[in-house]
């Protein structure tokens, strides 16, 4: 079944949000999104990957732990605090990756809304500010302006199309 | 930076976060969105670049550094003369990039679909068996 809700867009300075639709009870999603056993079987990125260890301790100051391997061997983990539980509502909780190269970490704020026996599932990722982007920070960047990633689409169309234009 | 890059799969959300949110900044300004569509055009000066603006060169000097810390152009020097060009490569990696993350994320939430409907399946027949 084709499900079109999907959105990612970028939202103001440092922040990703992800939406999409699911045909379930917020209750169902919710157990779905921090049941160890659950997150297991969907929480996999791209194929090839499986996810060994996935720890949770589902409460204000617990901490969660995931690790993902791939079929060469090679482990990636990432782990963080929850700040914030409203079941079946709300999640708020820190990200850091083990492979981490930049000071600091992301905050993840997790809603889940319902409609109509459906639940949106919104998902805002937020990176704490850190040296590299500071400099372009500094620089005078106008807060709060979202380019949708067509725009982005966009400039490199017109700029593939010169591109062939030129080489042919 | 690049190393990373091609270590960590796309379900690296910082990285995402961090690159996209630099280039979506960088183009959500008209000004260097002008200048990005002019640099499809080829390399030009800081001179040129800032002609059909009503802007002093200093401030599209600002701009300009701007779209360089965010890897979208970079500085060519040619005898004495300084020239701007666009990366290619670098937005056909966020792109793509982009484009990887959103397919992992798809695939993730395909799955968890299909885990929502065993839920369901499982919890009405527990209902059925009480």
């Amino acid at each position: 079944m084709k499900n079109d809700t999907f959105k990612i867009e970028p939202s103001g300075e440092r922040e990703i949000v992800m939406t999409r639709v699911f045909d379930a009870t917020p209750d169902l999603l919710f157990d779905a999104l921090t049941k160890p056993e659950l997150v297991k079987r969907w929480l996999l990125g791209p194929p090839g990957w499986s996810m060994p260890v996935c720890e949770i301790d589902l409460k204000v100051g617990g901490s969660y732990r995931y690790v993902w391997r791939n079929e060469d061997g090679r482990e990636m983990g990432m782990g963080g605090k929850y700040r914030e539980i409203v079941r079946p509502e709300r999640i708020v909780h820190s990200e850091k990756f083990d492979e981490a190269w930049y000071p600091g970490e992301a905050l993840v704020t997790t809603t889940l809304v319902e409609k109509g026996g459906s639940t949106t599932l919104i998902t805002t990722m937020r990176m704490e500010s850190r040296e590299a982007r500071d400099e372009v920070l500094e620089s005078g960047m106008e807060s709060g302006v979202a380019v949708s990633y067509d725009r982005l689409e966009e400039i490199l169309s017109s700029r593939v199309a010169k591109e062939g234009a030129s080489k042919s | 930076m690049r190393k990373a890059l091609d270590i960590l799969p796309q379900i690296h959300n910082h990285t995402v976060v961090d690159y996209l949110s630099a280039t979506f900044a960088a183009l959500s300004d008209p000004t260097r969105r002008s200048i990005v569509d002019r640099l499809t055009d080829g390399p030009a000066t800081v001179n040129e670049l800032a002609e059909p603006f009503s802007i002093s060169q200093q401030a599209v000097s600002k701009h300009l550094a701007y779209l360089e810390t965010a890897r979208l152009i970079e500085r060519q020097r040619d005898g004495r003369q300084n020239f701007c060009a666009l990366k290619p490569d670098a937005i056909r990696e966020v792109a793509k990039w982009a484009d990887g993350y959103r397919r992992c994320w798809e695939k993730n939430f395909q799955r968890l679909d299909k885990l929502l409907d065993e839920m369901k399946k499982q919890k009405h027949k527990a209902k059925v068996k009480r």
